[in-house]
């Protein structure tokens, strides 16, 4: 972490201007407002999202005004580490995150009726043509998923891997925080490697160290 | 590359990988270093460079936030 060294005189500046006491206080305000919308606007344009129009600019309100509250709230804390502003936009652009996870299900495809195992393989890129292998992919990790994970592990797993959910609309789904979804699949992903490894599926570090 | 070479990618996972939240709480000192010269902020911050290379949320947020920084000038 970078040593508190007190700010940079922009940063400064931004900070005099958002207590509470200066007399430019609301002038203040509306800069950084202006500012947070202008970061969601083109964080929306720049992210691959379906999201245009109308319904872009209002989210990019939405996550102007909850950046702008978090902030405020948060003001103490700044430690002067980066400059005012690159710290302030780190709140929009999660805020964007967290507003394209919950909209996506605005529009999300109804939920499958059996999970789609035969997707896997496509989904990590193995020829199509090669059928033999993609099938036993497949089945490997199937078999895999159903030894070694916990009912959550596989729910989470077969939402991000099988059924494309992103990860933060699986978050605003399910209430959680995108750590601990990514602390689940992260784990996952180690317990399946550590069983296809076992099983002879997969080589192991040791044995792809040695060959190479 | 075969279909278990693919794999076994797919499954790698880095025991430097600091996750989301500490990568997130840092990620604003991170990107100015990086905006500066990417090098350094990998080798003062290496396990949040791991992550945002795995958690593919967290490095749209980085790519984000490098983007407003950089607009910004």
């Amino acid at each position: 972490m970078e040593p508190a060294c007190g700010p940079d005189d922009e940063s400064a500046e931004w900070l005099r201007v958002l207590d509470r006491g200066a007399a430019d206080h609301d002038i203040g305000l509306t800069r950084l407002h202006e500012r947070l919308v202008r970061i969601a606007r083109a964080e929306l344009h720049r992210r691959p999202t379906s999201v245009s129009g109308p319904e872009l600019d209002d989210l990019a309100h939405q996550a102007a005004a909850d950046a702008m509250l978090a902030i405020l709230a948060k003001l103490a804390t700044f430690r002067g580490e980066s400059r005012f502003t690159t710290w302030a936009y780190r709140f929009v652009v999660l805020e964007v995150s967290h507003k394209l996870g919950r909209h996506y299900w605005r529009t999300a495809p109804r939920p499958l009726d059996e999970e789609q195992w035969d997707a896997l393989p496509d989904r990590l890129g193995v020829d199509p043509h090669d059928q033999a292998e993609a099938r036993q992919l497949a089945e490997q990790v199937r078999a895999a998923v159903d030894e070694n994970l916990t009912e959550h592990q596989r729910a989470v797993f077969v939402a991000l891997v099988l059924e494309g959910v992103p990860l933060d609309a699986l978050c605003a789904r399910d209430g959680t925080s995108r750590g601990a979804v990514y602390k689940t699949v992260f784990d996952a992903r180690r317990q399946i490697r550590a069983a296809l490894v076992a099983n002879g599926y997969l080589e192991s570090s040791l044995e792809k160290e040695v060959r190479s | 590359m075969n279909a278990p070479e693919r794999l076994a990618r797919f499954l790698e996972t880095d025991p430097h990988d600091v996750g989301c939240d500490e990568a997130l709480a840092v990620l604003h000192v991170y990107v100015e270093l990086a905006a500066r010269d990417g090098q350094s902020a990998a080798e003062r911050f290496p396990g949040v460079m791991v992550h945002l290379a795995a958690c593919a949320p967290c490095g749209e947020d980085y790519a984000g936030l490098l983007a407003a920084v950089s607009d910004d000038g």
